[in-house]
């Protein structure tokens, strides 16, 4: 790309980052000028961060659109293409493991966008303050993107096989009720949350373009119905996984208790 | 020196965070599709975009998003004016979902899907009234859904009743909400929290929790982002059956 034209992207993207952030701007200012009345502590420490945020999102978004979204996306086109999945079908059949690889790179590209999704890490950082120090910023981040991963490669299955959505969410969120009367009390709010952190900047864009991608090349498929339905397998598998990490924790500190005394 | 060393850190944790995409992306190009990396330039350049936007995106939570959030908790607890601070929490939700732009993605698509399924007549005009609507009607569930949230908190309900209860809400609307809907639904809850309403909720929640007697800031205040990611499911479905 041209140097010039990557200027002129990126002030376009600094220009509507500034524009999606004007509303909370002007919620927060409003009503701290008309109905809380008192002057903000460390004004000016606060505005530059404000200004450090819209920063860092332009350029991480541009990077994004100039760097791995175009291949991420050709990516997800090429491995659901009809030509590369009947390279493992010997007789031109197709059936549910011809998509393996679709199925490995939904886990992969489900685990990789998590890790580097900034909201996630946000929600980390304060877990990890609250928690002083008991949450750990890498194990809630690598709970939560092994969840998205397994929900996205699971979603997957569900389009190339064509069965109800509302079955696994339905399931799903039978799972997250029995897990939620075994699992320490402090982690249920956090974990309840990571199901709506998961999904923003990185990961809904490669994951919209696999899905349309399948729903278009799967035979019997209709990409305005089926294309649907991933984000939902993103935000439900976390709740699980998160849970699921606590309690592991709490398992093993248990025995380590046992073994000491 | 000192200020250096901490940039340079900090830009290492970036790209340490970036790293997997990388991989993941290298692996399948490589050795799966078996194809080059095309315009290696462009890639490395977007690379360095991405780590140094991610470095200060972090320095500015934690310099401006973080404490407003936590300020203004503590602001609206000890002015003791809870019609404020409900209104206050409607605006954050409304506000930040109605020009969010992945749920103007969505509810583009869904008009699409909408008029294939001739819900609504095919032509430009109504698909954009449907579009337009199925948006309100998501940043009116998400206010709603802080709302609901911040009365929690004060409240000290535990959340697993409300969580509970708004999944029964989402399979009894699955039952009766037109079919074409449902996918929609399910992930308008997905794309209603950005990257800067959720550290700002998550501070509010927690700042709230922590300034209330006999509320525990890890078990009240978290829960906020997981309330506005269930009511658009529930207010989306509505949406299906009454258009």
């Amino acid at each position: 790309m041209h140097p010039i034209q990557l200027i002129h992207d990126l002030f376009f993207t600094i220009l509507s980052t500034v524009w999606d952030v004007l509303p909370i701007a002007a919620i927060i200012f409003g009503f701290q000028l008309f109905v809380l009345r008192k002057p903000i502590p460390n004004l000016k420490k606060i505005i530059t961060g404000f200004i450090f945020v819209l920063l860092g999102l332009a350029f991480f978004l541009e990077g994004l659109e100039a760097a791995l979204f175009p291949l991420g996306k050709l990516m997800a086109e090429q491995l659901t293409d009809p030509s590369f999945i009947l390279q493992g079908a010997d007789d031109g059949e197709l059936n549910w493991w011809n998509y393996k690889w679709v199925y490995l790179f939904a886990f992969a590209i489900g685990f990789s966008t998590t890790i580097a999704e900034p909201s996630l890490l946000a929600v980390a950082i304060k877990a990890n303050q609250v928690s002083a120090g008991s949450i750990g910023i890498w194990g809630l981040r690598i709970a939560v993107a092994l969840g998205v991963a397994i929900g996205i490669a699971l979603g997957v299955f569900r389009i190339v096989t064509g069965t109800p959505l509302y079955w696994y969410i339905v399931t799903g969120y039978i799972f997250v009720v029995i897990q939620t009367w075994h699992a320490p009390k402090l982690i249920i709010a956090l974990a309840y949350d990571s199901g709506g952190v998961t999904t923003s900047t990185v990961t809904v864009p490669l994951v919209a373009a696999l899905g349309l991608g399948l729903a278009t090349t799967v035979p019997g498929r209709s990409p305005l119905l089926d294309g649907f339905g991933l984000i939902a397998f993103a935000s439900l598998f976390p709740i699980m996984s998160v849970m699921a990490y606590a309690q592991i924790s709490e398992w093993q500190a248990r025995r380590r208790n046992k073994t000491t005394t | 020196m000192k200020t250096f060393r901490a940039i340079l850190n900090s830009l290492f944790d970036s790209l340490r965070d970036l790293l997997p995409i990388i991989l993941v992306i290298g692996f399948f190009q490589v050795l799966v599709l078996q194809q080059p990396i095309p315009n290696f330039g462009d890639i490395a350049i977007g690379i360095l975009f991405v780590v140094i936007g991610l470095t200060l995106f972090v320095q500015g939570l934690n310099m401006g998003l973080f404490p407003i959030g936590e300020s203004m908790a503590y602001a609206f607890a000890s002015k003791g004016s809870l019609a404020w601070l409900l209104l206050f929490a409607f605006a954050l939700g409304f506000g930040t979902t109605v020009a969010e732009p992945a749920l103007i993605a969505v509810a583009d698509e869904a008009a699409k899907v909408a008029a294939t399924g001739e819900v609504i007549e095919d032509s430009q005009e109504a698909r954009e009234s449907y579009a337009f609507g199925l948006r309100l009607t998501v940043a009116i569930s998400v206010g709603f859904a802080i709302v609901l949230g911040v009365f929690r908190i004060i409240k000290g309900w535990p959340i697993q009743y409300l969580i509970i209860g708004g999944y029964i809400g989402v399979v009894i609307m699955t039952v009766f909400a037109p079919e074409e809907i449902i996918g929609i639904a399910y992930d308008s809850g997905g794309v209603t929290t950005s990257t800067i309403t959720v550290p700002l909720v998550t501070a509010l929640g927690v700042g709230l929790a922590s300034s209330i007697k006999g509320r525990n800031p890890m078990t009240d205040g978290f829960g906020l982002i997981a309330f506005a990611s269930l009511t658009p499911m529930i207010f989306v479905m509505g949406y299906g059956m009454v258009i």
